[in-house]
């Protein structure tokens, strides 16, 4: 063959490039572990670390186009303070001293008069155990992260009721489970390992289930998708719950060992302690025992505790094993799949099935592994059995204003199926399970808040009746985003999506300083967000901004940026350490708990710090305690890593609990090592314990892993973990409802906490709640949703994260604008083809988008990816870019206060029980667009213009 | 497909150039004794040399890199494209030997000249082949991938040359000659019926290539494209998702009909009566007609044309 | 050189899995990352602008499919099938555009392409794509640089998509060999060609969306003296000696 005809020669072994580095993912909170190569000093290939527990080497849509983030045209420069008008985008670069001073004299002022007019709210970090300690140091209560608006939902309902969650906390036993369902998952924080996991079910033949209005991604690729009705599901799992008491196909002996199934509960006569637990003097709750046929401290064992009957108390009251309440409130015809399927679309036939498949997979398919454990009693058990059910869900059920209770009925579901954290059910990931609920009560009870002091605790915590809460003598909030009030009693996670409204507003009070971190509040994470806007920009008659400062830190040019202050540019996530920390949201899986760091991989080529170590500095500045010395010296010179390894939250216990003591070879508990981050980055940047196997299995009342988990003080006490299928403090909170006690609601809330404090979930359609809401200004409920005919819900794109992607060249390609996704039949009775414009109004305003007309959702919903439109000129993208002509949100839509009710007050939109954002309460109506609207969308904003006027 | 200007104005002025070296070919091997009119010949050959290159530089704007297009006369033996480079170059060689030979060769009629003569118009009519195969050779492209598209480059590529040479013919001589008339006639008739042909067939043919086909997945149904792979148009999409509205390739299709056939033939036919007087301007409004026709024509041929890769795209069938 | 080699024994491909897919993008992403930013980028356009769209060798398409209980959504990802007979070869002026006698993987020489893109016009599949940046053509080069690359672990001696794909959808593997497990994947679910009409003869197979999955579960519709009864029984069941 002539030469020049031959095949090229082709080098075929050309290095990835000339360095390696192993650190953990950040292009969204999943947290997988990657390789970063590096070639002439730039970064060249990302991909994912196999040996990293989150993701065994894959990496996501996301995580492979990261090297575009790290070079996003998009990323800030340098410390700037706002010069023109708010929202103007006029900025002076300033330097760091000036900044950091700056942000000290600010709030160094507000820390000498009253450090609760500081609200330090973050987003999307992943340093919650630092920016909460730093909260509290300062000694304001207003602070939260961003599970609020996000999930606390199922974090809430997970916590309370078992010690876990489908929050990150939990997690199915992929290997072994036979009978999967999902309920409202689009995309979930463990992006990768949930993908993964699908894949293996798949390969196995595992069935799958999916329950969600819409049908792509996970729910396309699932053996059944049931297109349920938007926040329907508690009904739907009420269903099922019903069909399997009724067939008896429920795991008693479960019930009773682990659960407080057999503790006996006053009758609900209007008392004091009307529906409150008995019990004995020590405080122990009592059970009716038939082996010697008196009452018994029901957490002992061998004892036969009574799930049936009615039984006379020592004071002749009578009292019922919860058990009985709860069946008798399932088995009841309001919760037959009857009426499931008129409450959710899904035909009773389906429900039965499905109750059916339940019972055969987890009883007729149980798993025996010969593994021997010992119980809490310290009773051997030869074999772990298993029941191989297994659910997860997310924010389909979490963002509607019935999340906290339809998330406990499928907990209800789980539990009396007997498949928590057995083989093949749900697994808890350590240092889950906590007690239910976690011990620590919110800090900033009143009088406690004072100048230049601590408060007394963390400011996030877990209630457990009105005396836990943070109000005034007069029952009004102490907070600004008022979690922890009558309005939200378990805000375990506060509530982020309330505080500029609250605070723009002044109610309860005015503050000085919002400083915001890693949150697009000025756009995707805010619900109506042009009311959010003037909240940002409007100032009072003195000339004063409704809420005088804000300081916030970005890595980008966001519509956040443009409405703040003092910007205080972050690093990208290769430039910087990172923890992430036991103490915060692990990465652990459910056979061992597991940490990891973030190291810088490349040196910033701007004048940009990383956000923790800049407020570690800034706390040395405020001479915060902890972050001072004795002689009053910043106790972490080296900024965060220096603070990584040698913090202390309590004695041997710091962020990171892998390679502690002087020569890392403790776990958990141990001296400061200063050898620490070598030893993860030798690691691969991560750090796995391994559980035995004796302590893998029935973890909440498993002898060998409570007491191992007490002596690394992931627990307090080695006790056992009750689930609450009863949850007792709902009773106290409607008890102080009804009149009782000291401290009991305004008159304006009492109704409401009647009607949603259940200690057994009932089902209260979360839609209808908000038309009910709506009614109060329109009439009746049925007429508002003839007024608005659709829900309408958000997806996330598995490519984008909020919205970080279309400040990413590749990732904006895949999506740059977005289409409201609608049934093809809806559609065709509304003369509407593909691609045309709509307008979509809601009770408080109206958007213009395009539709696309599809067969795979549930007919009386519209949907549309979440947070691809942006406001023109952020995130450096030119004013025409699509995402801003044609992209389109529907935060606008979304109020974030409700209407007026009886006595004037608004609440705001949230689950009344934990103030999580019920962003899919949000109904609709579609119209299409006059031919000479059909262009752009609406509403369109000033266009930003980030102007930085250079530092010389 | 995309219509790119480069393309069209290829084909087009090299498809003419090369009609119009075929006709004076055929003037060559029907040749007799006389010598060749020089200053004719001249004005021909130039112009039929400047349509073929005007038509070959324009066809390397369409490269990428047009740098390397020496490298396209490689692959002859599997390529229609390298083929019709390779003859493009003889064509253009021979057909330049033969223009010497007609200018500088003294009296017509020697067998070199008649040979050469033969040989420039085999060559061209294999070169217009190869233009034509390069199309109809490409399963992808239904209307492409028709037994009437190569004969119809050639035919096309004949008469539109013939046109023009009968406007030198006119310039040159002012007249025409009537059998010269009743063939361009011919020609015009010819291709606007195989044109006819072509069209009533390809809108008759089924789009066979449909999504399901195309996804292997219409054992379960229906198919429709859900969301794109790319909100903003990619490269396929821009290089075959052109798309012509029916209502406006009909009417397109009509002024093809009208200024490439009925105009030119119309002029031509004027011709017949003609005195003279008029034969410079009927056969440059023929010309002139003819080249919008063409270029209408050609712009069609592309235009109208859907590749199989859009179903991919979401279009229902290609 | 365009003239096709003589068959390879060795016939390297893709198995993609239609039932597993999420189409999460990531084949797409990792894809333009490892050949992007590579000896050969793959250009992006406006890429801050109104029209951000650049030259990727892979990209995910969703499909809906069928109506109402039988209906389904497919996500499809999609590039070059590295064809046993492909035109986009023969057609190649220059012979850029060759098959690889040894594996048979499908490339284009960068070096001589004209970019006149008449093998992108040969292909019906729309796997390639130009670079309008650099005037070539672009396509899938099945990671040539990465399956034979001795300086990488062998376990990474895979295209850089099958490496990042989290639901594990995309195998890698000699189709030429019937006892390769990627061939014993394909004859066990049924992999099928895309347009083998064509008969361009895709070495990469697609391998169809499961038959939903249907049990016989028994539905036992109550009666409504059973219904009315059931509280009662399931109480008389639930009151047991039950041991903590
Ligand atoms: N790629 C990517 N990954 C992400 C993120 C991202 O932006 N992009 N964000 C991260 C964050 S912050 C979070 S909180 C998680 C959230 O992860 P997901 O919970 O998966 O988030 P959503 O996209 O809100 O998905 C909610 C799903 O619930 C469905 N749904 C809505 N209403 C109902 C209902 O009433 N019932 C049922 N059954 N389903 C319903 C919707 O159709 C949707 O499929 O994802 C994290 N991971
Ligand atoms: N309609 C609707 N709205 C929603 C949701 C929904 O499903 N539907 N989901 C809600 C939920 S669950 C959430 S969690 C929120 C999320 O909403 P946000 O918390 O606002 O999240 P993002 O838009 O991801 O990012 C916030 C900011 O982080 C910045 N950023 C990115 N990387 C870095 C970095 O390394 N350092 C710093 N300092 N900043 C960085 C980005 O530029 C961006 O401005 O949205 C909520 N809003
Ligand atoms: S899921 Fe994707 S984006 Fe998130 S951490 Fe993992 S690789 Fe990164
Ligand atoms: S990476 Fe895998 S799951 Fe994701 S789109 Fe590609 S093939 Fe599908
Ligand atoms: S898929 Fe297209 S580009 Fe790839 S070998 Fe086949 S014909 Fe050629
Ligand atoms: S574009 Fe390049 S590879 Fe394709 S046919 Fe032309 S020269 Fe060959
Ligand atoms: S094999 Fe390589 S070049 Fe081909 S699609 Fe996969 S990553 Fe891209
Ligand atoms: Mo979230």
């Amino acid at each position: 063959m002539p030469a020049s005809l031959a095949e090229p020669a082709l080098d075929l072994s050309v290095a990835a490039g000339d360095e390696v580095k192993c650190t953990t993912c950040y292009m969204c909170a999943c947290r997988c572990g990657i390789k970063v190569h590096l070639k002439n000093g730039r970064v060249r290939y990302i991909e994912g670390n196999r040996d990293h527990p989150v993701n065994l080497g894959v990496l996501c849509g996301k995580g492979a186009a990261g090297i575009m983030q790290h070079y996003s045209p998009a990323r800030l420069t340098a410390p700037m303070k706002r010069l023109g008008p708010r929202g103007s985008g006029k900025f002076e670069e300033i330097s760091w001293d000036e900044a950091l001073s700056l942000a000290a004299e600010w709030l160094g002022e507000i820390r000498r008069t009253d450090p609760k007019k500081l609200a330090f709210f973050t987003g999307r970090d992943q340093s919650q155990a630092l920016t909460g300690w730093f909260a509290q140091q300062f000694g304001t209560p207003n602070f939260a992260a961003h599970g609020g608006f996000c999930s606390v939902n199922m974090a809430a309902a997970g916590l309370y009721t078992f010690g876990g969650s489908f929050w990150e906390f939990g997690e199915p036993d992929w290997e072994r489970t036979r009978y999967f369902m999902l309920f409202g998952v689009a995309e979930d924080h463990a992006s990768n390992p949930l993908k993964a996991a699908l894949g293996k079910l798949k390969a196995r033949g595992v069935k799958v289930v999916a329950v969600n209005p819409i049908r792509t991604g996970y729910n396309a690729i699932a053996d059944e998708w049931i297109g349920i009705r938007p926040g329907t599901d508690g009904m739907l799992v009420a269903g099922l719950i019903h069909e399997l008491l009724r067939t008896q196909h429920i795991d008693l002996d479960y019930l009773v060992r682990y659960t407080n199934a057999p503790w006996l509960v006053f009758e609900d006569d209007g008392s004091a302690d009307a529906g409150l637990i008995a019990r004995d003097g020590r405080g122990r709750p009592l059970c009716f025992d038939k082996k010697s046929n008196a009452l018994a401290d029901a957490t002992m064992p061998e004892i036969a505790p009574a799930l049936v009957g009615t039984f006379k108390l020592a004071d002749g009251r009578t009292a019922r094993p919860s058990f009985q309440l709860m069946a008798d409130r399932y088995l009841g015809a309001e919760y037959s799949p009857e009426k499931a399927e008129a409450a959710t679309g899904i035909p009773a036939a389906t429900i039965r099935r499905i109750a059916a498949e339940l019972a055969h997979a987890a009883f007729e398919q149980q798993i025996q592994l010969d593994i021997p454990w010992i119980d809490t009693h310290g009773r051997r058990h030869d074999k772990t059995i298993g029941r191989p059910v297994s659910m997860h869900a997310m924010r389909g059920i979490s963002a509607h204003s019935n999340g906290f209770q339809t998330c406990r009925l499928i907990h209800l579901l789980q539990i009396l199926l007997g498949s928590i954290d057995c083989p093949g059910g749900f697994r808890y990931k350590p240092p889950f399970p906590r007690p239910t609920p976690p011990p620590n009560r919110p800090a900033g009870k009143p009088g406690t808040v004072k100048p230049m002091t601590p408060l007394g605790g963390a400011p996030l915590g877990f209630t457990q009746g009105p005396e836990d809460l943070l109000v005034n003598a007069k029952g009004e909030p102490l907070r600004i985003d008022k979690a922890y009030s009558w309005d939200a009693p378990l805000a375990a996670h506060g509530l982020m999506h309330m505080v500029i409204t609250n605070a723009a507003n002044a109610d309860p009070y005015r503050i000085e300083t919002l400083f915001l971190y890693m949150a697009n509040m000025g756009w995707n994470s805010s619900m109506n967000i042009p009311a959010v806007l003037r909240y940002l920009t409007e100032t009072d008659a003195n000339g004063t901004y409704r809420i005088p400062r804000i300081i916030y830190s970005d890595a980008y040019a966001s519509e956040m940026v443009a409405c703040a202050d003092l910007i205080l540019p972050d690093t990208t996530y290769l430039e910087r350490w990172d923890c992430i920390s036991l103490l915060d949201r692990p990465i652990s899986d459910a056979d061992a708990p597991a940490d990891s760091i973030r190291q810088p991989v490349i040196e910033p080529d701007r004048n940009v710090r990383s956000f923790q170590t800049v407020l570690i500095d800034l706390g040395a500045r405020l001479k915060l305690p902890g972050f001072v010395d004795a002689g009053g010296a910043p106790k972490y010179p080296g900024g965060y890593p220096d603070y990584i390894v040698n913090h202390e939250r309590a004695p041997g216990i710091g962020p990171l609990a892998g390679f502690r003591g002087e020569r890392g070879t403790a776990y958990g508990k141990g001296a400061a090592n200063p050898d620490q981050l070598n030893q993860y980055i030798a690691n691969g940047a991560f750090h796995r314990h391994h559980l035995d196997d004796n302590q893998r299995f029935y973890k909440h009342a498993n002898k060998a892993y409570l007491d191992w988990a007490k002596s690394i003080g992931f627990l307090t006490t080695s006790d056992p973990i009750i689930f609450q299928l009863y949850l007792e403090p709902l009773q106290k909170f409607r008890n102080a409802a009804r009149g009782h006690g000291p401290i009991q609601p305004p008159d304006s809330h009492r109704v409401r906490i009647e009607r949603y404090f259940d200690p057994i979930p009932s089902f209260h359609c979360a839609q209808r709640r908000s038309s009910e809401a709506e009614a109060a200004v329109r009439g009746a409920a049925a007429q508002v949703e003839e007024a608005f005919p659709f829900c309408a819900i958000t997806q996330r794109p598995m490519h984008m994260y909020h919205s970080w992607g279309s400040q990413n060249a590749w990732l904006r390609q895949i999506t740059a604008e977005n289409r409201l996704y609608i049934h093809r039949t809806r559609a065709e009775k509304l003369g509407l083809q593909d691609d045309d414009w709509v307008w979509i109004t809601s009770a408080i305003g109206r958007v213009r988008g395009q539709v696309r007309l599809v067969d795979g959702v549930n007919p009386d919903t519209v949907w549309t990816w979440n947070a691809i439109g942006r406001r023109a000129g952020s995130a450096a993208l030119d004013a025409d870019a699509p995402e801003a002509t044609r992209g389109f949100l529907l935060n606008h839509l979304i109020a974030e206060l409700m209407p007026e009710r009886e006595g004037g007050y608004r609440f705001s939109n949230s689950d009344p029980i934990t103030g999580q954002a019920a962003w899919y309460d949000l109904r609709v109506a579609i119209k299409k667009c006059v031919p000479h609207e059909a262009r752009e969308t609406w509403p369109r904003f000033e266009p930003l213009r980030l102007q930085q006027t250079r530092l010389t | 497909m995309h219509p790119a200007y480069s393309v069209i104005v290829f084909t087009c002025a090299s498809g003419a150039g090369y009609g119009l070296l075929a006709w004076l070919s055929i003037a060559g091997i029907l040749s007799g004794g006389s010598a060749q009119p020089f200053a004719f010949g001249l004005a021909a050959f130039g112009l039929s040399f400047v349509l073929i290159t005007v038509g070959l530089v324009s066809s390397t704007a369409h490269l990428g890199r047009p740098e390397r297009a020496w490298r396209a006369f490689s692959q002859w033996r599997t390529s229609w494209l390298s083929r019709e480079g390779v003859m493009a170059i003889v064509a253009y060689a021979v057909g330049g030997a033969y223009a010497l030979l007609w200018m500088f060769g003294g009296a017509g009629g020697s067998t070199l000249f008649r040979a050469f003569g033969l040989l420039t118009f085999t060559s061209v009519i294999v070169t217009l082949w190869c233009t034509g195969m390069i199309y109809a050779s490409l399963p992808t492209i239904r209307a492409w991938n028709h037994w009437l598209v190569a004969p119809l480059y050639v035919g096309l590529g004949l008469m539109t040359g013939r046109v023009v040479l009968n406007s030198a013919l006119g310039f040159g001589y002012g007249a025409v000659s009537t059998n010269a008339v009743w063939l361009t006639l011919a020609l015009i008739l010819g291709a606007w019926i195989a044109k006819t042909v072509y069209w009533s067939q390809i809108d008759d043919a089924a789009r066979v290539w449909t999504i399901e086909a195309a996804t292997g997945l219409g054992s379960f149904g229906k198919v429709r494209s859900l969301d794109p792979p790319h909100t903003q148009p990619n490269f396929i999409m821009l290089e075959m998702g052109y798309d012509v509205a029916r209502k406006h390739a009909e009417r397109l299709r009509a002024a093809a009909v009208i200024t490439l056939f009925l105009v030119p033939a119309v002029c031509t036919m004027l011709l017949l009566n003609d005195g003279a007087s008029l034969t410079v301007l009927l056969t440059l409004a023929a010309v002139v007609s003819g080249g919008i026709g063409i270029g209408i024509e050609r712009w069609l041929f592309f235009a109208e044309a859907e590749h199989v890769a859009m179903v991919y795209y979401g279009r229902d069938a290609a | 050189m365009t003239t096709l080699p003589p068959p390879s024994a060795k016939k390297l491909g893709l198995v993609i899995d239609l039932d597993t897919c999420v189409g999460c993008q990531a084949c797409a992403t990792s894809c333009k990352e490892w050949n992007g930013l590579g000896a050969a980028p793959l250009s992006d356009y406006d890429v801050q602008g109104a029209d951000p769209h650049g030259t990727w060798l892979n990209r995910v398409h969703s499909y809906e499919v069928g109506e109402g209980v039988e209906g389904r959504t497919v996500h499809f990802p999609r590039s070059c099938l590295h064809c046993e007979t492909p035109a986009c070869v023969t057609v190649c002026p220059t012979g850029a555009s060759y098959k690889r006698a040894e594996d048979g993987i499908v490339l284009v020489n960068p070096d001589t392409c004209i970019g006149c893109k008449l093998c992108s016009w040969a292909c019906p599949y729309g796997a390639r794509e130009y670079d309008y940046a650099v005037g070539v053509m672009k396509k899938c080069t099945l990671c040539v640089d990465r399956i034979y690359n001795v300086t990488f672990e062998p376990e990474d001696q895979v295209p850089a998509c099958v490496r990042a794909c989290p639901t594990g959808a995309r195998h890698f593997g000699d189709l030429g060999d019937e006892t390769s497990a990627i061939s014993k994947l394909v004859a066990a679910r049924d992999g099928f060609d895309l347009l083998p009409e064509f008969g361009y003869k895709p070495v990469n197979k697609y391998l169809p969306p499961r038959p939903k999955h249907q049990t016989e579960m028994p539905v036992i519709q109550p009666s409504d003296a059973e219904a009315a009864t059931a509280a009662a029984k399931f109480f008389a069941w639930a009151d047991k000696m039950l041991s903590r």
